[in-house]
């Protein structure tokens, strides 16, 4: 753990610095450069809004909003998930030619995705403003659930970039759980009011899917002005920590070795 | 190991290639009980090399060079055996790690410095040398990919030149750019390599180079040290065996 802190704390600018680059390198050659992070977002929440509001006629209140909550926890925890798996192949060209830390390279990521998340958050903020959601002071308590689901996504991340680097074909596995689990979070549907014949289904859903677990609770204190369920909470938290534990001892044993294979 | 003098100690290094091998899902369940290959690269490597010393390493192809000198930057764990280096810094001068092609070079310097463990503070000083030395004139303000190779190569160069650290190791000495850019890096390497608190191990296959640099040279053969000593003692030897 110290060696961890250690690292963190020397390399801990390069990861910033690297995250900016590759921000800057993501819109250097596009027209509409940064705009495409607001851009993307918004088509995104107007597809799902359509499809799953208009066509299946979706009753929820502030629909449009309620799938933007969704969508922005949902993004965070899908690019870190993807990009995790290849991430050590993909920086071969540093990795092959001096020593780093290899959970810098996650945690240097997870910052530009940080950055997305945090504008797509401030959209989600303006629609809920149009929409009419009233604004109440459990606003405030997105931290902690953004806190849960960095530790929990950064935990998984870990994990994944270390078998990604030994078995070629995790992504391919990757993208198809991934799928899964988007449809099993409600980005676009009420897990409990969907499943009202199943309560217990929509129960265990739920609460065994972090995801779902953090969606659920974003929109409780945004969208409905409730409280967070802080059982729940603290128990991801742990489960999140512990998985990070474990994953930066796996990354501390195996970092060495990754130059070997790719 | 109290010797305040060695700046690298190596101690009966063995390196293997196996364990994590690449595999698919599929293929892992089916060699679930078959054997490992394993390769020794190798097999029992124990040298020093004094500070302010230059250290050659020459063998033929495949014969561990290109792994030891990772293993010194701690790019692989040794997998038997130790290396010390008494607390020096150390980089592997290579070309260009880091980089991101579409910013400008300006921003890979910095990139690229920080990654060997540089603070901004200490490139921000460095950055006009490096600028200077590079003499790719207003290039650096564009975006790398627009370099041509030679610029490319000249940029990344100098990086790694002008970032000193205490231990530096050079995989082939770098032949970049046009005859001029060669002469000066080829100058400005002679100089890093001289300096007398600089320790330096090189690997090459030109023998006219080590011969001009190195203070002491090491000769690998299938993971084990054939012969070890002065230049003048080594190379003869050497260039016999690969004619033979």
């Amino acid at each position: 753990m110290k060696r961890f802190i250690n690292n963190i704390k020397k390399y801990f600018k390069y990861a910033i610095y690297s995250a900016k680059a590759e921000l800057k390198s993501e819109v250097a050659d596009s027209y509409l450069n940064w705009l495409w992070w607001i851009i993307e977002p918004l088509c995104f929440m107007l597809i799902y809004t359509f499809v799953f509001g208009v066509i299946f006629g979706n009753q929820e209140k502030y629909f449009a909003s309620f799938v933007f909550i969704g969508l922005t926890a949902w993004d965070f925890f899908n690019r870190m998930i993807t990009g995790s798996v290849k991430l050590i192949v993909n920086n071969r060209d540093v990795v092959t030619k001096i020593y780093i830390p290899k959970y810098i390279l996650l945690l240097s990521k997870s910052f530009t995705y940080l950055f997305k998340m945090f504008i797509s958050l401030i959209i989600a903020f303006i629609l809920m403003f149009f929409q009419g959601v009233p604004f109440t002071w459990h606003f405030i308590l997105i931290i902690p659930v953004f806190i849960v689901l960095y530790l929990i996504c950064f935990g998984i991340g870990l994990l994944l970039m270390h078998f990604g680097v030994t078995l070629n074909d995790l992504s391919n596995l990757t993208t198809i759980g991934m799928r899964m689990v988007f449809y099993l979070s409600g980005v676009f549907y009420n897990i409990t009011k969907r499943l009202k014949t199943y309560p217990k289904l929509s129960f265990i859903l739920l609460r065994a899917n972090p995801i779902a677990f953090c969606m659920n609770e974003l929109r409780k204190v945004t969208i409905y002005g409730n409280f967070l369920s802080v059982q729940g909470l603290l128990i991801w938290g742990l489960f999140g920590l512990l998985l990070c534990i474990i994953g930066i001892n796996v990354i501390h044993k195996n970092e060495n070795s990754y130059a070997k294979v790719i | 190991m109290t010797d305040k003098n060695i700046a690298i100690t190596v101690k009966d290094l063995h390196i293997t290639y196996r364990g994590l091998k690449k595999t698919s899902i599929r293929a892992s369940w089916k060699n679930l009980h078959s054997k490992v290959e394993l390769f020794h690269a190798l097999k029992g490597v124990s040298f020093e090399v004094e500070k302010g010393k230059i250290l050659g390493i020459i063998g033929k192809n495949g014969s561990g060079k290109s792994t030891m000198l990772r293993a010194i930057a701690g790019i692989f764990s040794p997998d038997k055996g130790k290396i010390n280096l008494h607390n020096n810094t150390i980089s592997l001068l290579s070309i260009g790690v880091g980089f991101n092609k579409k910013l400008t070079g300006k921003e890979n310097i910095y990139l690229s410095g920080m990654l060997l463990g540089f603070s901004e503070e200490e490139i921000k000083e460095k950055e006009k040398e490096i600028i200077d030395f590079a003499e790719i004139g207003d290039f650096i303000n564009k975006p790398v990919k627009t370099y041509s190779s030679g610029m490319y190569s000249k940029l990344a160069f100098a990086i790694t030149a002008i970032l000193e650290t205490d231990i530096t190791l050079i995989d082939e000495v770098l032949s970049v750019g046009d005859a001029h850019f060669k002469e000066k890096s080829y100058n400005k390497m002679k100089e890093l390599i001289s300096d007398e608190n600089r320790t330096v191990v090189i690997v090459s296959h030109s023998l006219g180079t080590i011969k001009e640099l190195c203070d002491q040279v090491i000769w690998l053969h299938d993971g084990k040290i054939k012969m070890q000593g002065k230049p003048e003692d080594v190379l003869p030897k050497y260039e016999e065996f690969m004619k033979s």
